[in-house]
């Protein structure tokens, strides 16, 4: 690597981990400022903190939810569209580019108003309303991340192979497709629960408690301890986001890559 | 009651019709080659035996049972692919079990066959090895193994030999022969290589234009083509658009040239008919002052190195003709150098044309 090519890489480095040093520092500070340095009470004040912890349940089964329900409605459809349906791809991609387009606080109130009068089950609560609503904000990433994965295999002449073995479709899909694009698939869901795990504007506006509504109230209200908060909650993304490589990664083979595309 | 039957195959994909009603009968553990041009229909007729598309009207039978509208799922039919189509997922050996799991095959159950086609196929050492860690033939092998494992009622080849390189085609296709006839495993395969076709073949029918043109043992098909296009299509072949002079005699008359030939003996004179010589038919040698009895006399254009053999192109009076010589005896024929040609009057075949009909496809038989 040339010489200069490490002093991009400390740059680059530098813009991600200052501002986490100085959140750090921050957040190891007593509440009296001009006192010295350090101590982890604002760590403590967070963990003895039920709300926190009721929040990011609830922030983290969303992201489940809504990586489920994506990866069931989408993976089957684009696998569909790449086999059968090739001229609805530039469809569902312009599509998909919606939610880029339309800002979070238009798409609520639409939201809001389209299912308005549905059961209190869906609407009063997040697992209903708010998947939902972040499902079409996953969209685009879930798209754009799996199709990039169906285009890297040969759809046509693995699923033609496994049915000439004898697999039916659903066989086909799970076993031979999905395995080749588990890499697209976790990437999808890396992004998926990053942004679940950090949308404030939808829960805000549609009145649900999640952990990024907790955040902005701590910010509020508790200086020391939110720098504490922000730097523990970006460790539990990253530390879900690793169990969720972990739980998808599998050795010796080697997923969208085509056999022979040496 | 032939084992394979093909009735009557139609299939068009919007106004272009790929197929225009072929029938094929192939007999069980028999080895047919569908051959011809991009184009012709040849992969078609194979994805409509396999169950991958339907045709628009016609049968597909085995063993006397109509498969026209069975799934390929249920068909039983193993499949090779052209494109490299193992899962890349999968071990060499999981992807041979693929199929006998989805069989419901235990594990014990499942070993030993695969083993033993691993072991046929050559790759006994090579059993935990991933796809992209093989190389395009072994690949292909392991790709023939898994079709075998399900123990398919027909073999179906399309073009498996076409990514790779020359030597590993001739070996893998000599293999291919090897197992089909040690397993005696009805087998369709597709090809645009004459070579490959004649090579391991017990009958081949070439298509083109949605049709069969022929069909027959590979020895007929390149002794006695039956049509202009096969003619052109197998092998390399000397084709003089002619006219029948004296039937009687047998005598052929092409730009200003006439020829006996035994197989116009009996025509109608003014007939016109296609007379074909193959290249290793005609003898060439220096030409001298007189003109012998049908002979030809022109000017080498080209030689063209074979190996042992050499293809020398002999041009003259509007008329092109290709003949194959052993090197020793090409050397003494230089670019340039007058010669004559001999045409056989008994190895030469004919084939009648319309008499009003359109000039001849393709003429140069360098094409090849």
């Amino acid at each position: 690597m040339a010489p200069s090519a490490y002093v991009w890489l400390l740059l680059g480095a530098a813009y991600f981990i200052i501002p986490l040093y100085a959140t750090l520092d921050f957040s190891l500070k007593k509440n009296v400022i001009g006192t010295p340095c350090c101590t982890l009470k604002n760590y403590g004040w967070v963990v003895h903190n039920g709300d926190f912890w009721h929040t990011i349940k609830i922030s983290f089964l969303l992201a489940l939810e809504t990586i489920v329900i994506s990866l069931a409605l989408f993976v089957p459809t684009i696998y569909l569209v790449h086999l059968k349906l090739p001229k609805l791809r530039p469809i569902i991609a312009f599509m998909a580019l919606v939610p880029f387009v339309v800002p979070p606080i238009v798409m609520v109130v639409g939201l809001l108003r389209t299912f308005r009068g549905t059961p209190h089950w869906y609407y009063g609560t997040p697992w209903g309303f708010l998947a939902t609503a972040y499902v079409i904000l996953a969209f685009p990433y879930m798209f754009f991340s799996l199709d990039a994965g169906f285009r890297s295999i040969d759809v046509h002449t693995l699923t033609e192979a496994s049915q000439s073995l004898g697999a039916r479709w659903t066989t086909t899909l799970f076993r031979v497709i999905l395995p080749n694009i588990r890499s697209a698939a976790l990437a999808a869901s890396f992004l998926t629960l990053a942004i679940v795990m950090g949308e404030f504007t939808i829960a805000n506006l549609a009145a649900f408690h999640t952990f990024p509504i907790f955040i902005q109230y701590v910010n509020e209200s508790q200086g020391f301890p939110a720098g504490a908060l922000t730097l523990m909650s970006f460790g539990i993304t990253w530390a879900a986001m690793l169990a969720l490589l972990v739980v998808g990664r599998k050795r010796g083979a080697r997923g969208a890559v085509i056999a022979g595309a040496r | 009651m032939s084992y394979l039957q093909l009735e009557n195959l139609h299939r068009s994909f919007g106004s272009f019709q790929a197929l225009k009603g072929i029938n094929i009968d192939l007999e069980q553990g028999e080895f047919l080659s569908l051959l011809g041009p991009s184009g012709c229909g040849k992969t078609t007729a194979l994805r409509l035996v396999a169950g991958f598309d339907q045709p628009n009207a016609g049968r597909i039978l085995v063993e006397g049972k109509d498969l026209t509208r069975v799934p390929p799922n249920k068909r039983d039919m193993g499949m090779v692919f052209q494109a490299y189509s193992l899962f890349p997922n999968m071990t060499a050996r999981q992807n041979v079990e693929f199929g006998l799991k989805i069989r419901g095959k235990s594990k014990g159950d499942r070993a030993k066959p695969v083993d033993d086609l691993l072991e046929l196929v050559g790759l006994a050492h090579a059993v935990d090895r991933y796809p992209h860690q093989l190389s395009g033939g072994m690949q292909q092998r392991v790709a023939l193994a898994r079709a075998l494992a399900i123990e398919p009622r027909v073999l179906l080849l399309d073009e498996p030999l076409s990514a790779l390189d020359a030597k590993v085609r001739v070996q893998l296709r000599e293999e291919i022969r090897r197992i089909q006839l040690e397993l005696g495993i009805t087998t369709l395969y597709v090809t645009h290589d004459q070579e490959e076709a004649l090579a391991i073949s017990d009958h081949v029918a070439v298509m083109y234009g949605g049709v069969i043109e022929q069909m027959g043992t590979p020895a007929e098909m390149y002794t006695a083509p039956a049509t202009p296009f096969v003619a052109e299509f197998i092998g390399t072949m000397n084709r003089l658009d002619s006219k029948v002079t004296d039937g009687a005699t047998g005598e052929v008359e092409h730009s200003g040239l006439r020829l006996q030939v035994d197989a116009a003996k009996g025509r109608r004179n003014g007939e016109r008919v296609l007379v074909l010589i193959r290249p290793e038919s005609l003898e060439l040698e220096a030409a001298t002052n007189g003109s012998a009895p049908n002979s030809f006399q022109g000017e080498v254009l080209t030689q063209t190195f074979l190996g042992p053999v050499t293809r020398v192109k002999v041009t003259g009076s509007g008329t092109n003709l290709i003949a194959d010589m052993s090197t020793a005896r090409a050397a003494a024929l230089p670019v340039g150098a007058r010669v004559s040609a001999k045409i056989p009057s008994e190895g030469a075949k004919l084939i009648s044309l319309p008499d009003d009909g359109p000039g001849l496809p393709v003429l140069d038989p360098d094409d090849h």
